[in-house]
């Protein structure tokens, strides 16, 4: 009764409150989402500076700037604030701005606790940013929290586990009201096989988010009963095992990964049919290609520690099951070129960034497969090489489908057009950084230098100089992208409501700006 | 929204939920199923971690010699030296051998230590015993005390036949701050 009376109150609110309460205390699906984003950006642009303050140490051998401990500290905030508080919240954005629009739903399911995940994400950011200033400073083992090296930590390590807590939370949160979303509340007509892709793609990562996030949790959790416990699940003195912690971790890790790439091949197969003006090649096998990559993406996670010393057979299952996943993203990437094949294509800045994904996420993928193989990965294992896979499928991988979602939506968003001029600029300066960044990364791996370390051997110089040229000018080009979303916030030329003139769907039928409160009565399929 | 999709929601969530709590459960459940798991590959099997290492009975393996090299490191922000007194034995499989590791507090006062051994190659580690070992235990010293800790072990005659050199490393890490030493073993 009282929840059914909210609800209607709820529908009652003709416009959003003013100033500061809308934005905290409101539940509106489009608010959140530009709260998410606009969070995401700027937990990018914090993680950025701590890449550059990284990079900058790296540009010649010798320690420079920072002493080796506070290295570790950085790289490890840099890479838990990348992960869960830019990638990961920025995808959730689009989720909650895009996923009723699209599916003709008048909100998300559960507007308050949308309201609270995003509260809960922001604390625990804050929480695991300050773990900084703490006496001791930050976990420096890395995102991974190995035992032993994890348990070292001063008095920031039961304050870094909390915020992990509170991230999962929310993030198991926001899984729930995406899956009880889209299962539930798609408009008459709409069955699960016309639902648009990114749609799909966030289904699936909403499922394997409540899979493994509490996984994680888990094992963080004995973490912390080892260190304050006296339990020993890690512990070997007491009949632990430290393996034990990397192949829980891994449970988690691996899908973890795909959490951050399914939603950018969601975004990814928007922008492409709507630029190549042509329906996407493939429909079916593109959602069963995301189901099967979520599928395998609980099997492989052992080839994150082929280095364990684990039995030949166990070795060549986990190269064999990561090698599959090959297959389906294969079948994806087939299907993105296909859609482009005869196509009439134009280049704005959401067709410039998907296209560099396709290539560049393709070659990050290519030497993911280098590192499936189980005797070479013994060579690859904590080098430089692992350094520029994973930025590979990240940066040019997920961020750029973000980026390329961000472009391609705006317009829609603010009800103005922005500088395609300038936009290109951001992506050329952006596609050219990012491969002087990182592709000589490569050549360091192989050439034999390992991660994590601040100092490295004088014939790494030249390549390491490169690599912090080419992150300096990623980073300040990304001021040229806070710099268009803020004009085209302000205003501009006016957008149509269709926008692009290839993009099909609902979100393309109502105005640009949507008004606060979009399909209150479920809509029409044409 | 009206009142019976928020039934429907309800439903759905709850099941979520459900799937939420039992993933906790199944990350605590790993636990017990990789003990499973390395009993049943023979690969880091708990109970010959807490078993006694027992020196075999048989007569050493005279016709084989194996190097058993000796390292030893502390994290930079320890005031502490640990060294091996040499850097390698030449040993016979099933021999029982002695090493000393020269241990130093170089910190002006009193501090505690504990010693994390670690054996390489992986394949070797099972055929690696020690019948005494300073490592786990907390070492207390004095302020500048120096001290030798001795270490008994013995290559097992089943060593892989392609193993012909092994490394023995201590870690020493600062007691004070290692985490709560685990009850048993």
């Amino acid at each position: 009764m009282v929840e059914a009376a909210v609800a209607m109150d709820h529908a009652g609110h003709a416009a959003p409150a003013r100033g500061l309460t809308r934005w905290l205390t409101s539940t509106n699906h489009k608010d959140i989402g530009t709260l998410y984003l606009v969070f995401a950006l700027v937990m990018f642009l914090v993680g950025g500076a701590m890449a550059l303050l990284i990079r900058a140490e790296l540009h010649a051998p010798g320690l420079q700037l920072v002493n080796p401990g506070f290295y570790n500290q950085i790289l490890t905030v840099h890479a838990l604030l990348m992960v869960f508080g830019a990638v990961m919240p920025a995808t959730v954005g689009l989720a909650n701005w895009m996923i009723p629009l699209q599916i003709g739903a008048a909100d998300m399911a559960l507007p308050r606790l949308n309201l609270f995940s995003f509260w809960l994400l922001f604390f625990a950011s804050v929480l695991l940013t300050s773990t900084l200033f703490l006496p001791g400073g930050a976990p420096a083992a890395g995102w991974t929290l190995y035992p032993p090296l994890v348990l070292q930590s001063g008095s920031a390590f039961p304050v870094a586990i909390f915020s992990i807590h509170l991230m999962g939370a929310s993030s198991i949160m926001g899984a729930i009201n995406v899956i009880v979303t889209v299962l539930n509340m798609r408009t008459p007509g709409m069955t699960l096989l016309k639902m648009p892709l990114f749609c799909w793609a966030w289904l699936i990562t909403a499922y394997l988010l409540i899979a493994v996030m509490p996984v994680f949790a888990g094992s963080v959790t004995m973490l912390l009963t080892d260190y304050f416990l006296a339990t020993s699940f890690f512990n070997p003195a007491g009949g632990g095992d430290p393996v034990l912690y990397q192949h829980v971790f891994w449970f988690f890790g691996h899908p973890e990964v795909y959490i951050m790439i399914l939603p950018a091949f969601g975004i990814v197969s928007e922008i492409i049919p709507t630029f190549a003006r042509k329906p996407i090649f493939g429909y079916d096998s593109m959602v069963y290609a995301i189901a099967s990559i979520a599928f395998l993406s609980f099997i492989v996670w052992a080839h994150h520690m082929f280095t364990v010393g684990m039995p030949v057979a166990g070795q060549l299952f986990f190269m064999m099951a990561t090698m599959l996943i090959a297959v389906p993203t294969g079948v994806k990437v087939f299907n993105w070129t296909a859609t482009l094949w005869r196509g009439s294509i134009s280049f704005e800045p959401p067709m410039l960034f998907a296209l560099a994904f396709l290539f560049l996420f393709t070659l990050g993928g290519l030497s993911g497969l280098m590192m499936a193989i189980a005797p070479v990965d013994l060579q690859y294992h904590d080098s430089y090489f692992i350094v520029a896979h994973f930025h590979y499928v990240l940066v040019p991988g997920a961020v750029f489908a973000i980026i390329a979602g961000v472009y391609y939506w705006l317009p829609k968003w603010t009800g103005h057009q922005y500088s395609v001029r300038l936009g290109q600029w951001h992506f050329w300066l952006t596609a050219i950084s990012v491969n002087v960044m990182f592709f000589p990364q490569h050549f360091l791996g192989l050439a034999g230098m390992p991660r994590r370390i601040p100092d490295y051997a004088t014939p790494f110089a030249d390549w390491n100089a490169v690599s912090t040229i080419g992150s300096f000018v990623f980073g300040f080009a990304q001021l040229l992208f806070v710099w268009l979303v803020w004009r085209c916030a302000r205003g501009g030329e006016r957008a149509t409501a269709q926008v692009w003139d290839g993009a099909h769907g609902l979100e393309w039928t109502v105005p640009s700006p949507p008004p606060y409160h979009t399909f209150a009565t479920p809509p029409e399929l044409r | 929204m009206n009142t019976p999709q928020h039934g429907r929601h309800r439903g759905l969530v709850a099941r979520l939920l459900l799937m939420a709590a039992a993933s906790f459960a199944f990350g605590f459940a790993l636990v017990p199923l990789y003990d499973v798991f390395c009993e049943v590959t023979g690969f880091g099997s708990r109970e010959r971690l807490r078993g006694p290492a027992v020196a075999a009975a048989a007569a050493p393996d005279r016709a084989r010699t194996v190097t058993v090299e000796f390292t030893a490191s502390v994290p930079s922000d320890m005031a502490w030296r640990l060294q091996p007194q040499v850097a390698a034995l030449e040993v016979q499989p099933g021999q029982l051998y002695e090493a000393h590791f020269i241990a130093t507090n170089l910190a002006p006062h009193a501090a505690t230590a504990v010693a994390v051994p670690g054996v390489t190659p992986a394949r070797a580690l099972r055929h690696f015993r020690k019948t005494e070992c300073f490592c786990f235990a907390p070492q207390s010293f004095a302020a500048g005390e120096q001290r030798e800790l001795p270490v008994r072990f013995l290559v097992d005659r089943e060593l892989p036949a392609g193993v012909d050199r092994l490394t023995l490393a201590y870690t020493f890490y600062d007691a004070a701050r290692a985490p709560a030493s685990g009850g048993g073993g």
